[in-house]
């Protein structure tokens, strides 16, 4: 994006955290990056790879190594804890003890940082609290107990909580963790549609791949030892970086389908070939998960190897030599396959 | 959005409440060892004379002292309990349990023994004396809460401190036991009435300072309910909402302490207001919200310990009941319908 605009950078960061008896563990050295207004970046990286240690960083909670963070032109060590919590929002998986506050209540929370002393909403703040509510989508619930909301609309609320707070950087940790598939669907596309309507920088570290990979406008890879990768999207998938993004043999990228899956050894072969690209993707899938390594190879081609034609999903023909044989169904064809071992 | 929740509902409480409060004042100035009928109290209360001078040395030397006292000791201990359960984030915390009075006792117990050889208040009654007495318990209590905030870093889980809680104050008690060994019998006998809790104990000419103290606490309390309402998403985010969190918990830690150890040092240790009247105030409004809960807690600290205080001075010409064999009869069954509840209860979730 040409036009968007930096908020944050990061010149040779060195991260880490104090150990027990005064040593100090080193996570990465040397970061150097950007956040831009109105992008969603998904920092990825396995368990350890200190995905936490940086969003801390980042949020100010713990200070840097080396190197520095500027945060809209300004060293981020110098501002004051007001300063600070005007300019960085944050979510994270801490366990709260807001039950007993409607979720309008836990919204205005997010206001401390712009009212006085004893923290009266005036009418701006009771406006950007209802604003903030209804960009989750949760309106409904505005006067409900957060006891009573369920764990995307809670993860909503306290979406609603840092937008309330408008901070142009917002850090999630995990923000998709503990949710079911809709609510991470849909938390996600929301914090998508709020970098770009309302020109925040937004920065989430997720295990939720698939999806990071649909919407994240920039990835950063955080690879244990390895430092950090950063770059579009498509163009990090592209030039393999999400392949080695584990550092595990057994694991593969699917650079095709964005996603990840065990490399095994098959013990045996099968030719296969398929009538369109679903019906070819779910018949290796089923042929793969049942030891069979699959060649795809259209038309005739003479192998002693036996071969699979997917016609239709109720249509699959089995050449074993001259035994040729019809399936009605994939269950069909994998009790069949079964029975042959 | 869907409908507030109802502002009038708060105001028709907070009226009701008041006007048990008002009623369990007059109660406590009526009823007592000696019968004085209600018109000569009003008199007394006016200013007026009244038919025996004995009963306005006794309304306005007795119980108009303990009413006030026990106002004022249910609303510091229950604003201590609810500072304590919001700090530690802990719906269990107390100062009771945390052992947080037993080290005000302590710091009364040293006091006493190292000015006159004998434990108790009721010898002591020279300004410096108190002062002494309120330093020692204030120290003592600081010194427990001190303890149990180090052991908060380590100990993460919420029961586990509680029982290091339990674990300090029980050391505490030890100390205590000891030093009443090495005491004289009167001080023992004295330590022992006021370890059963009594707010007969503060006099007239000790109430100002008792209040004073217990004011600034209460204060000091109101100003940090914008602090203590972002603590309620934990440390991290109420540092990212701007709060000052080393401050605000050293607050948090003097007015409980403050509060603690001014009920403790007049009133004696005075258990379950501390742990009972949040849930209480909780459960009547329906909100964790401190800009509501912290003045409903005052308000139905004050109520309960007036009833107590009540129930305690029953028994009429026959002597007065200890409060402690009152508080843990109406606490503890708050605290087991909260904690079979918990699920239903919308502040635990």
């Amino acid at each position: 994006m040409e036009s968007a605009t930096a908020i944050l950078s990061a010149q040779q960061l060195g991260i880490g955290y104090k150990t027990g008896h005064g040593g100090v563990k080193r996570v990465h050295d040397g970061l150097s990056f950007t956040l831009h207004r109105g992008e969603l970046t998904g920092l990825l990286g396995a368990n350890g790879s200190g995905k936490s240690t940086l969003l801390r960083t980042l949020s100010a909670s713990q200070p840097p190594l080396a190197g520095t963070i500027q945060i809209e032109g300004r060293n981020l060590s110098t501002l004051s804890e007001r300063e600070l919590s005007r300019q960085i929002g944050v979510v994270l998986t801490d366990k709260t003890q807001t039950g007993g506050l409607t979720v309008y209540e836990l919204v205005a929370l997010g206001r401390q940082p712009h009212t006085g002393f004893f923290g009266r909403l005036d009418r701006h703040d009771r406006q950007v609290v209802e604003e903030a509510i209804e960009a989750v989508g949760i309106a409904h619930k505005a006067h409900s107990y957060m006891a009573q909301l369920s764990d995307g609309e809670k993860q909503k609320a306290m979406i609603a909580k840092v937008l309330a707070q408008e901070c142009p950087l917002v850090i999630l940790d995990e923000p998709t963790a503990f949710l079911d598939v809709v609510s991470r669907i849909e938390t996600m596309t929301l914090l998508h549609h709020i970098a770009a309507t309302q020109n925040k920088a937004i920065l989430l570290s997720t295990h939720d791949i698939e999806q990071a990979l649909v919407l994240a406008d920039r990835l950063w890879l955080l690879r244990k030892d390895r430092g950090m990768c950063d770059g579009v999207t498509e163009d990090l998938i592209l030039n393999g970086d999400l392949d080695t993004l584990f550092d595990r043999r057994d694991i593969c990228f699917d650079r095709a389908h964005g996603s990840y899956y065990p490399s095994v050894q098959w013990e045996k072969e099968i030719v296969v070939e398929a009538d369109d690209e679903t019906l070819l993707h779910w018949t290796v899938n089923a042929l793969n998960r049942n030891n069979y390594g699959c060649r795809i190879a259209p038309g005739e081609s003479h192998t002693p190897l036996s071969r699979l034609t997917a016609k239709s999903k109720n249509l699959l023909l089995l050449q074993t030599g001259n035994d040729e044989r019809q399936f009605t169904s994939f269950a069909d064809l994998i009790g069949f396959l079964k029975r042959q071992d | 959005m869907n409908t507030p929740p109802d502002k009038l509902r708060e105001k028709r409480l907070l009226a009701a409440l008041l006007v048990v409060l008002l009623i369990l004042c007059a109660a406590n100035l009526w009823f007592g060892s000696v019968r004085i009928p209600a018109s000569a109290v009003w008199d007394i209360l006016c200013g007026r004379e009244c038919e025996k001078e004995v009963w306005k040395f006794i309304v306005l030397e007795s119980r108009l002292p303990q009413m006030v006292a026990a106002l004022l000791s249910g609303a510091a201990l229950a604003v201590a309990g609810l500072l304590l359960q919001t700090a530690f984030n802990n719906p269990l915390a107390g100062p009771s349990i945390l052992g947080i009075d037993t080290g005000a006792s302590l710091g009364v117990a040293l006091v006493m023994l190292f000015r006159g050889g004998s434990l108790g208040l009721t010898e002591t009654t020279t300004l410096t004396g108190f002062a002494a007495i309120i330093a020692g318990a204030f120290i003592g209590s600081i010194i427990v809460l001190g303890t149990i905030l180090f052991f908060s870093t380590i100990v993460k889980n919420n029961i586990m401190l509680l029982i290091v809680g339990i674990m300090v104050g029980y050391i505490t008690s030890s100390v205590i036991s000891l030093l009443n060994y090495f005491a004289t019998a009167e001080g023992v006998h004295s330590y022992t009435i006021w370890g059963m809790g009594n707010f007969s104990g503060v006099t007239g000419d000790q109430l100002p300072y008792f209040a004073l103290s217990v004011l600034v606490g209460l204060f000091i309390a109101i100003l940090l309910i914008k602090p203590l309402n972002a603590l309620l998403l934990g440390d991290r985010y109420a540092a990212n909402l701007g709060v000052n969190i080393r401050l605000t918990r050293n607050l948090l830690l003097i007015v409980t302490g403050l509060l603690t150890a001014s009920t403790t040092a007049f009133c004696g240790p005075i258990s379950f207001i501390g742990l009972a009247v949040p849930h209480i105030a909780r459960l009547l409004l329906g909100s964790s919200n401190h800009n509501t809960l912290l003045p409903m807690t005052m308000l139905c600290g004050a109520v309960t310990t007036l009833l107590c205080n009540l129930i305690c001075i029953m028994p009429g010409e026959s002597g007065i009941l200890p409060i402690n064999a009152i508080t843990p009869v109406l606490g503890a069954p708050v605290i087991i319908y909260v904690i079979i509840n918990q699920r239903k209860i919308q502040y635990f979730n």
